[in-house]
């Protein structure tokens, strides 16, 4: 990239720059198996274009990476798209839509550690991807809720059945959404937030 | 019709693989080098999340800044996170945190920390970031 000509290099634009006073901003991460709808949730809930922030998986990762052995895979670009809300003059919410493979996790520092709670976003075609991203939540003690991304030709089960198939505790929300919506987008989020407000009350994660 | 089962998993549980890096030679493949030279040479990060809220000091980059220093500190004259500023420079995330690093050490940036989950969120910010979503 040649910086020189930075004066080509987009920034916000001008109705999308955040006020001076902002001084302090959440994150919450949606995540789920490919194509479940995660770059759609976060487009239909920011209020600004939604952006990518890239990592380069070095070596480390490789070891793992199902390319492993294919000499040209020596670095492999994994990109995580984001979209912002803003929610006071001070305070600014991130959401962040990450794959479900924790090797990706650990390539943008502190995704999980320091987010508020995460959103497990679910396709029923597809149930048993998501089963490893809600153990791995649990494992580090990440506040989830499930929302099941309603596609027109997946199967339906009741809302109990999903959750003896996810072995899911009473206490944690399954929401239905429709992504593409806004308003059904915002829904989950706040599920989520009222989630973690019990969890608050409370004072527990179990 | 049934859907297939899964077994909960507990905080602590499994063990966090690390995995092997294979043997390479020296310089096989890619081209990572250019990242080391756009982020300098001792790899020092400060302790940057990606919703770190970064801030330029002065709109007027000095005339030494490298040309990345100076597109980084020309974005930020208004508050910015770290994640928008690596999509805006289309620049990997740890680079820009080496970046923003330098910045900080040149006293040419101030960041803004985030909030981190501690073992739960205090719930007026819970309670604050429910009443800006119901605005949507």
């Amino acid at each position: 990239m040649d910086f020189n000509g930075s004066d080509t290099i987009p920034g916000p634009r001008a109705e999308d720059q955040l006020p001076h006073t902002a001084q302090s901003a959440v994150k919450i991460v949606i995540v789920g198996g490919f194509g479940v709808g995660k770059t759609t949730m976060v487009g239909s809930v920011s209020e600004i274009r939604p952006l990518t922030t890239e990592e380069t998986m070095t070596q480390a990762g490789i070891g793992v990476d199902d390319n492993y052995g294919s000499a040209s895979k020596t670095a492999t670009t994994v990109a995580m798209d984001f979209g912002r809300i803003k929610i006071t003059d001070e305070l600014v919410l991130y959401l962040f839509g990450t794959p479900g493979q924790e090797r990706f996790w650990f390539l943008w520092n502190g995704l999980f550690e320091g987010a508020l709670g995460a959103v497990v976003l679910v396709d029923t075609r597809r149930l048993e991807v998501s089963f490893d991203v809600m153990g791995r939540l649990e494992e580090r003690g990440v506040p989830f809720v499930v929302a099941v991304n309603s596609f027109p030709d997946a199967p339906r089960y009741p809302i109990a059945d999903l959750r003896a198939a996810l072995d899911l505790s009473e206490m944690i929300p399954i929401v239905e959404c429709d992504v593409r919506r806004r308003a059904s987008s915002r829904d989950v989020l706040m599920t989520l937030m009222r989630f973690l407000h019990s969890l608050a009350m409370t004072g527990s994660l179990t | 019709m049934t859907p297939p089962q899964r077994q909960r998993r507990t905080p602590g549980q499994g063990t966090p693989a690390q995995p092997a890096a294979p043997a390479r030679k020296e310089g096989e493949g890619g081209n990572p080098e250019r990242l080391y030279v756009v982020a300098g040479p001792d790899g020092k990060r400060a302790d940057i999340d990606l919703v770190t809220l970064i801030v330029a000091r002065s709109p007027d980059p000095l005339p030494s800044a490298t040309p990345e220093q100076a597109a980084l500190l020309r974005l930020c004259v208004a508050p910015l996170s770290v994640a928008e500023l690596s999509a805006y420079l289309s620049l990997p995330f740890s680079v820009v945190t080496v970046l923003i690093t330098e910045l900080l050490t040149a006293e040419l940036v101030q960041a803004r920390s985030s909030i981190v989950r501690k073992a739960l969120p205090d719930r007026s910010l819970l309670e604050a970031v429910m009443h800006g979503l119901q605005r949507l």
